[in-house]
């Protein structure tokens, strides 16, 4: 044991106009939990796919094992010993798990695949994860958490050397986390290598021995996880010194307005099978946070009063006028925004350059007859690429070549461009990096500050707290409690979401 | 720094003067242009005239594609217009059809506008298929392009119609400012298309609805109106290429007007660059399609290739142009760039 099983030496890697890896190093010992770390577009998912023959290097050496490596599909890197799971499931949904767990090394029988062998040995993998469900029904038919967990188990069944983790716990509750480091760390006494990406700070600090910080596409350096506190790690990731990080929990506590009236004012909303009646109040200034598990109805409140969907009851006053809204044009004509919870499916629109993603919302509302130039398109765009800090190689970059965070910052561009008056934004700052939430949080209080009301979705209950000065608590598609001022605590929210039959409705 | 990538319509331009250069080379007089009567006539001006009725349709059918939709119901449309166009110069008449000459001269404006509202308003059942229906367009316009060609033929009743109309006959075969008038209007339906696209937001939501649906519609925009639209103007087109293609030839053979011309003008919008799943549209490209597909049908003519090997060497041209233009060989020709910019040392 020991001894340098992957060595990554000045590795280069250019595209057009962005060179996301310059000169990078990177080290795993044999039998060790290696965290890789990086803010958004800091070239960790380059790396990696470096290393997994996604992309070829264009300068640099990979050694492996002693031996020079040039993987040239995730097919050869496999073959070489390194396998990988990546943050979005790639494994094949119309087939069942049992299919899934055995592609490419099926059991054969007298006659064709043997099936009852194959069943047979997926339970058996499942259970290291105490995984209990039916191998043979389609994977397709279970969540993204099981998914997840089949590709996991998947990988770790393959025997490789190297074992490389790309934000595999995004979608995992506390409980499969625990399952799954179990299972990491009986691999490393087994001897193999796990390269670990994530951007949860208390998963890094609980299973790695050492972290790999990149920042911009260069390397940052190499710790052992023990030397460090959050702190430094943070403070590693973004280049920035402590000082600015304790400044930025002071600045995020709210001032009252005095602005009482309500800028919307919703009455019983309610959607049969969607959303039970419910009411709700923001003024202008405010934060009001929507804290709950998921599915509980966080998400169908931002629909419901976005006119993504359309509500059945109730009443919606905007500044005291009883409106309908019952499509998202309208719902733009009245100054609302919504920075939805799905980047990919309902955020961003590849293909279009990160200028006309930016302009789109606000070219719907001015309307058909009030085209907004080119030269003005780029003014706006540069603007808000200023203001919000979006790594971009110009305005004309495609949008889905920018990083997750980059992409959310755009689509919050998207908004402010329009200058709403509500702005309704939903998980902004999922799968995206410590830096870059912190600054859409900081972000967030000032344009609060400015008079501009938000409702603000996110499962991060840290977070809410941080940010808000009214917090709903929802359970099961009802509010089922506020929280004001002084009262909004991670503890109090817990407790709220947790209490049962509290319904004050 | 900007990335020096070659334009995507690089590609398609160097095919064509390939093309003309063969010509160059080994058709006598392929580039000359002479002057009779006050029009232009030579093999260029040739190609000009007969590309005008793909060009119309290919140029409407990149905007549907760039919806990441398709339309195969063009031919059909083009056969209905045509059609209805011969029907309204005999009055409506079929019976006149064996007798030479029309007693009856239809008003002119009734022959363009009739067959142009016709085809709008199937252009437009296809974009309600499309938008409210929620059909996937290949369904939607197969419906038209199979039903649509049999309601030619009934309103023929299965017949030729010939005719004689001046005025009509203009349309395909008339001359104006030396120039064909049908490539006039293929321009013009190119000054159309581009000014509804840039001078609205129309451009901007064809290519956020191709590249992202469900995105556009929480952005607020009006997707069921851009998609119908683009359907509208794809069967307005495909209704002005049959009036264009009946004047032509004085008739309309409703079974055979314009069959597989729909596969010639999303051949010509692929070979201009326009990717198939919509998000992006270039119709430059598109025209320059139309030029090859055009330059090359008129080489192999005047080389005196038998015509069974015209599809032949017609595919043959069509898969080297895709091959050069597709994803693979630009990340090929993209990574020669990569390393050069690092070896220079100068890797921003």
């Amino acid at each position: 044991m020991g001894g340098k099983l992957l060595e990554v030496h000045n590795v280069y890697k250019v595209f057009p106009g962005v060179t996301a890896l310059a000169d990078v190093d990177f080290a795993l010992e044999r039998g060790e939990i290696h965290g890789l770390m990086g803010e958004n577009g800091a070239g960790k998912s380059t790396l990696i796919k470096v290393i997994t023959g996604v992309y070829q290097k264009d300068a640099g050496t990979i050694v492996l094992d002693g031996q020079e490596i040039h993987p040239t599909s995730p097919l050869h890197a496999e073959a070489l010993g390194i396998s990988t799971v990546y943050q979005e499931v790639n494994l094949l949904t119309n087939l069942s798990v049992a299919e899934n767990l055995a592609i490419g090394r099926q059991p054969t029988g007298t006659v064709g695949i043997d099936w009852k062998t194959m069943n047979r040995r997926a339970v058996g993998i499942l259970e290291k994860f105490d995984i209990d469900i039916d191998v043979t029904e389609l994977l397709g038919n279970y969540s993204i958490a099981i998914q997840q967990m089949v590709a996991i188990a998947r990988a770790l069944e393959l025997d490789s050397k190297l074992l490389i983790l790309d934000e595999p716990t995004s979608s995992l509750n506390a409980d499969e986390v625990e399952k799954l480091f179990k299972q990491m760390r009986r691999l490393k006494e087994q001897g193999h290598a796990i390269i670990f990406v994530t951007h949860f700070l208390d998963q890094v600090f609980e299973i790695t021995d050492r972290i790999t910080v990149l920042r911009n596409g260069k390397y940052v350096g190499e710790y052992a996880t023990p030397s460090m506190t959050k702190l430094d790690l943070v403070s590693k990731l973004m280049g920035k010194s402590l000082d600015d990080l304790k400044n930025f929990d002071s600045i995020s506590n709210h001032v009252e307005t005095g602005d009482d009236a309500n800028l919307i004012d919703v009455k019983g909303m309610e959607k049969t099978n969607y959303m039970n009646p419910f009411d709700l109040k923001v003024r202008k200034g405010d934060i009001v946070g929507l804290a709950g598990l998921l599915g509980s109805g966080r998400t169908e409140i931002t629909n419901l009063l976005f006119g993504t969907q359309k509500p059945e009851g109730g009443e919606l006053h905007i500044k005291g006028k009883r409106v309908n809204l019952n499509s998202p044009r309208k719902a733009i004509a009245h100054h609302l925004a919504l920075s939805p919870e799905d980047r990919k499916q309902e955020g961003i629109i590849s293909g279009l350059s990160v200028r006309e993603n930016i302009v789109l919302a606000l070219q719907v509302k001015k309307g058909w007859l009030h085209n907004i130039s080119i030269r003005k398109q780029t003014e706006l765009a540069e603007k808000y690429i200023g203001m919000l800090s979006i790594k971009t190689s110009g305005v004309n970059q495609p949008i889905e070549t920018l990083s997750g965070g980059n992409q959310q910052k755009v689509i919050l561009a998207r908004w402010l461009a329009t200058n709403p008056e509500l702005l309704i934004v939903d998980e902004p700052t999922r799968g995206i990096d410590v830096g870059a939430k912190m600054e859409i949080q900081r972000l967030l209080v000032e344009l609060s500050k400015q008079g501009m009301g938000i409702v603000f979705v996110s499962s991060e209950i840290e977070e809410v707290v941080r940010c808000s000065n009214r917090v709903y608590i929802l359970q099961n598609r009802n509010i089922v409690g506020e929280l004001l001022g002084e009262e909004i605590s991670e503890q109090e929210i817990m407790v709220r979401i947790a209490a049962k039959g509290d319904r004050k409705v | 720094m900007k990335g020096r990538q070659i334009p995507r319509i690089a590609w398609p331009l160097f095919a064509l003067g390939l093309i003309l250069l063969f010509n160059l080379m080994f058709t006598d007089s392929f580039f000359a242009i002479t002057i009779k009567d006050g029009h232009l006539f030579g093999s260029l001006i040739d190609i000009l005239r007969r590309s005008a009725p793909t060009l119309i349709m290919a140029v409407a059918m990149t905007y549907v594609i760039a919806t990441g939709g398709i339309d195969i119901s063009v031919g059909s449309v083009l056969a209905i217009s045509g059609s209805i166009a011969s029907l309204v110069v005999w009055g409506g008449n079929t019976q006149y059809l064996t007798s030479a000459g029309s007693q009856y001269y239809a008003p002119m404006l009734s022959i363009i506008l009739i067959p142009l509202v016709a085809s709008i308003l199937l252009g437009a059942f296809n974009g309600v298929m499309v938008s409210f229906i929620g059909l996937q367009p290949f369904i939607a316009t197969l419906i038209l392009m199979t039903a649509g060609r049999g309601l030619a033929q009934l309103l023929t009743g299965g017949k030729v119609l010939n005719f004689r109309h001046a005025g009509f006959e203009f349309v395909g075969r008339g001359y104006l400012f030396g120039l064909p008038f049908p490539f006039l209007l293929a321009l013009g339906v190119i000054v159309l298309g581009t000014a509804i696209t840039r001078l609205t937001p129309m451009g901007l939501y064809i290519q956020a609805v191709g590249g992202n649906r469900s995105a556009s519609n929480f952005s607020g925009v009006n997707t069921r109106l851009v998609l119908l639209f683009v359907y509208i103007f794809s069967g307005f087109a495909a209704g002005l290429s049959g009036l264009v293609m009946t004047s032509d030839i004085t008739g309309a053979d409703a079974g055979f007007m314009g069959l597989y011309m729909e596969l010639d003008a999303i051949l010509a919008v692929v070979i201009g660059g326009t990717p198939m799943e919509g998000g992006k549209y270039n119709v430059g490209g598109t025209v320059i399609g139309v030029l090859i597909i055009q330059t090359l049908t008129t080489t192999i003519l005047t080389k005196g290739i038998p015509t069974e090997y015209t599809l032949l060497v017609k595919a043959i041209v069509v898969v080297v142009v895709l091959i050069i233009q597709s994803n693979k060989m630009r990340e090929v020709m993209g990574k020669r760039q990569g390393k050069m910019m690092v070896k220079g040392g100068s890797a921003i």
